[in-house]
């Protein structure tokens, strides 16, 4: 099962070894992770998406929890959070299928960021149904590259 | 925290200095009066600063290894933290193993590394190892220091990380441009740690729930570890097990929290542990565990162990609640609080005295005691150790041990009356701990009796460090069961590999055929000559191969001042039994009779 984590880390080096090595070491998978400062600059904000078990999860967090720079650990449960990721996909395109790209890209609120000869880059920005939904279209003319921030999350209120 | 008056004196004015005597003022800050180490090129700075210093000791090992091995046994028998130090690169690489060896036992140790100038590391510069990277995940936490401004707040920070909450390994890497820097010296008072706050006071809801549950038990077992020890909680264990009238069972840390001759202590349990406690925990209605990680060690096959049994499981460290056995009841805490707690709710209650519970475990006792037979002619290895304990029960005495059967043998008939006085390396396993271990728990307690109960292989990983039990005039005593095999491994080469005694023979050179398991005959002479090899080192040697001599060869060590090395020269197959076979319940247990 998917479960949605956001730890409050302290801005020091090294942090992000000791989170990654963690993981690596008790043997859980880390499906994405994004890291960025916080409004308060001595903290930073992971958020880190992982698939697990209820009883692995349970020690990950607790395990987690040891390390001395982390400071809290929230996990957020289906709708109590909004969360987002950011998506570039590279995909083929030529004079004859460009207008139907920019126009799936359009009903996706997705940007066009970049064109040339045979690519178009989209950015687009969402959850992870929404991003799936427009991976699935865009396939179809063949992605090229794929590049993603992973989830970011808040809780709601 | 405590504050010593050399602490306050030093805070009261800061002091121009540099960074080397900022380290060692913050050490002298801390109350540190020894630290084991080896200097070299990146830590000249350091060393030069300990030049003059009358109150922190350097004291000069013979391997990085050892030193931290030292600062393990210090802290395990002093209850303090240990200091070792090793040079950049190899000399911090060899620290590697000791620090691992803290982390599993959760020992307070502070190791310090010197590291290349901060401007090259990076650059695969002479010397240069990434020992952050390296230990990452076998310390508590650790430091790499980047300004010498910071360098006072990281020292306080390390000693109290490493002694609060669960205990374990900080290391503080230092470069050698951060070593000269100066500093405007003071030390920090206050510690800001916003993620690290351990819960050291138990919950009041948990404590009464675990009270019921005993009061309700009719077969509750306490089966308490080391981290009775580490909390100071002895003497609180004997007291909730006398007060409820319920046998304790101890992991191999946990030798020492009760009496051994305490008529409710069980001994060890586990792979080695007695018949009795392993029974007793298989039968139980109610396991309280105390300090302890069910490490797979003590529980054979978890899917088996105590079925039966409700658990209440309390610990220091919530991530070991709950990570192998799911407690009916948890209790995270420190263990002195949590049984000084359970201990004042049960007043409050009347108590079943469990007569029948206890008198069934008097009779598995009866029926199933541990037992060798020693006939006359060669010694057995459980022979000598019970010699031994028999020998300096009157004395304060500390045992520590190398890895394998020696250090069974040792967890099974020492009687250990005192916590802090048995001292083994038990998660990580770490041959060779014996000898480097007594030398950091004499410089602890030199008015103790330090006795080493060691095999000739674990021995054999670490004997230049009998230079520094010479040079520093340490009395240890030690004594080598030497069976010239790596008896461990032999004998689950003999159980369960069809007795391929494969390279654990320590007499077999390259010439013997291959296939051999029969000791004697016509094999090549054993190496080295123990009692020649304590001579040249300026240590008293003695060898017994008959055991009529036992008895008054350890009176006769035990007189003399110094150190002594006695090699026994013991029976050569004997095994440890009883035995649970890797992966099977804890209560079926193998014994001589079971093996071909």
């Amino acid at each position: 099962m998917k479960h949605l984590l956001s730890v409050l880390v302290e801005n020091k080096p090294g942090v992000l070894a000791r989170v990654a090595g963690l993981f690596s070491r008790r043997g859980f998978n880390i499906d994405t992770l994004a890291v960025g400062p916080t409004d308060d600059e001595h903290f930073s904000r992971m958020t880190i998406v992982l698939d697990a078990e209820e009883h692995s999860l349970e020690q990950i967090t607790k395990q987690l929890h040891k390390l001395v720079n982390v400071v809290k650990i929230n996990e957020f449960r289906q709708g109590e959070a909004v969360n987002r990721e950011l998506v570039l996909f590279k995909v083929k395109a030529d004079a004859k299928n460009r207008a139907r790209i920019i126009e799936i890209a359009d009903i996706f609120r997705a940007k066009i960021i970049d064109v040339s000869k045979n690519n178009v880059i989209i950015e687009v920005t969402g959850t992870t149904s929404k991003i799936k939904a427009i991976e699935d279209l865009l396939s179809q003319y063949g992605i090229v590259e794929l590049a993603t921030t992973g989830k970011v999350a808040l809780s709601r209120g | 925290m405590a504050t010593t008056m050399s602490d306050k004196k030093i805070k009261e004015k800061s002091i121009k200095m540099t960074g080397s005597e900022a380290l060692i003022k913050s050490l002298e800050a801390e109350g540190v009066e020894i630290i084991f180490g080896i200097p070299g090129g990146v830590l000249l700075p350091i060393y030069d600063a300990l030049y003059m210093n009358r109150k922190v000791k350097p004291i000069l090992m013979r391997h990085e290894q050892c030193a931290a091995h030292a600062a393990d046994g210090y802290a395990r028998a002093t209850g303090k933290v240990g200091v070792c130090i090793a040079t950049s690169g190899p000399g911090a690489t060899n620290l590697v193993t000791g620090i691992a060896n803290a982390y599993m036992d959760s020992i307070p140790i502070v190791a310090i590394t010197g590291q290349v100038t901060s401007s090259v590391i990076g650059t695969d510069a002479f010397q240069e190892a990434d020992i952050t990277g390296i230990t990452l995940p076998i310390v508590k936490h650790s430091y790499l220091v980047k300004d010498v401004n910071d360098l006072p707040r990281i020292i306080k920070e390390a000693f109290y990380l490493a002694k609060t909450g669960r205990p374990g390994p900080v290391l503080i890497d230092i470069p050698k441009d951060i070593s000269l820097a100066e500093i405007n010296f003071s030390y920090p008072e206050e510690i800001n740690l916003p993620g690290y706050k351990p819960t050291v006071k138990a919950n009041q809801k948990q404590i009464r729930q675990a009270a019921k549950a005993i009061i309700e038990a009719k077969k509750p077992v306490i089966y308490a570890g080391g981290g009775v020890i580490s909390a100071e909680a002895a003497s609180e264990l004997t007291d909730l097990a006398e007060l409820a009238h319920i046998p304790v069972t101890t992991t191999l840390l946990g030798i020492g929290a009760i009496n051994s001759n305490h008529k409710l202590n069980l001994g060890m349990l586990g792979m080695h542990g007695s018949r009795f406690a392993n029974y007793a925990i298989t039968e139980t209605d109610l396991i309280i565990a105390i300090g302890v990680r069910f490490d797979d060690r003590v529980t054979g096959k978890l899917a088996e162990f105590a079925k039966g049994a409700r658990v209440i499981h309390a610990d220091i460290d919530p991530a070991e609640i709950g990570k192998n056995v799911e407690p009916k009841i948890p209790i995270v805490g420190s263990a002195k609080n949590i049984l000084h707690a359970l201990v004042e709710e049960l007043k409050k209650h009347s108590l079943p005295r469990r007569s029948e519970w206890l008198k069934q475990v008097d009779d598995w006792k009866k029926r199933h005691p541990l037992n060798y037979e020693q006939k006359n002619g060669i010694p057995k290895p459980e022979f000598v150790v019970d010699t031994i304990s028999e020998l300096t029960k009157g004395k304060n005495t500390i045992i520590t041990t190398g890895v394998g059967q020696n250090q069974m043998w040792a967890a099974q008939y020492y009687k250990a009356k005192r916590p802090r006085t048995f001292i083994s390396s038990g998660g990580l396993g770490t041959m060779g701990f014996g000898l480097p271990s007594a030398i950091g728990a004499q410089f602890g307690k030199p008015k103790d009796l330090v006795f080493v109960i060691d095999g000739d292989g674990s021995f054999q990983m670490v004997s230049q460090e009998l230079t520094t039990i010479k040079v520093n005039n340490l009395p240890v005593k030690i004594a080598i069961l030497n069976n010239s095999y790596l008896g461990m491994v032999r004998q689950w080469q003999q159980i369960f590999h069809g007795k391929h005694y494969s390279a654990s023979c320590l007499q077999a050179d390259y010439t013997c055929e291959p296939g051999c398991s029969q000791p004697g005959g016509k094999c090549p002479p054993y190496v080295p000559d123990f009692v020649k090899l304590a001579e040249a080192y300026g240590i008293t040697g003695l060898r017994v191969d008959k055991a009529k001599d036992v008895k008054k060869t350890i009176e006769k060590a035990i007189k003399i001042d110094g150190s002594v090395l006695i090699e026994f020269v013991v029976e050569k197959e004997e095994n440890v039994f009883p035995m649970v076979a890797p992966g099977a319940p804890i209560n079926q247990m193998l014994d001589k009779d079971d093996i071909v």
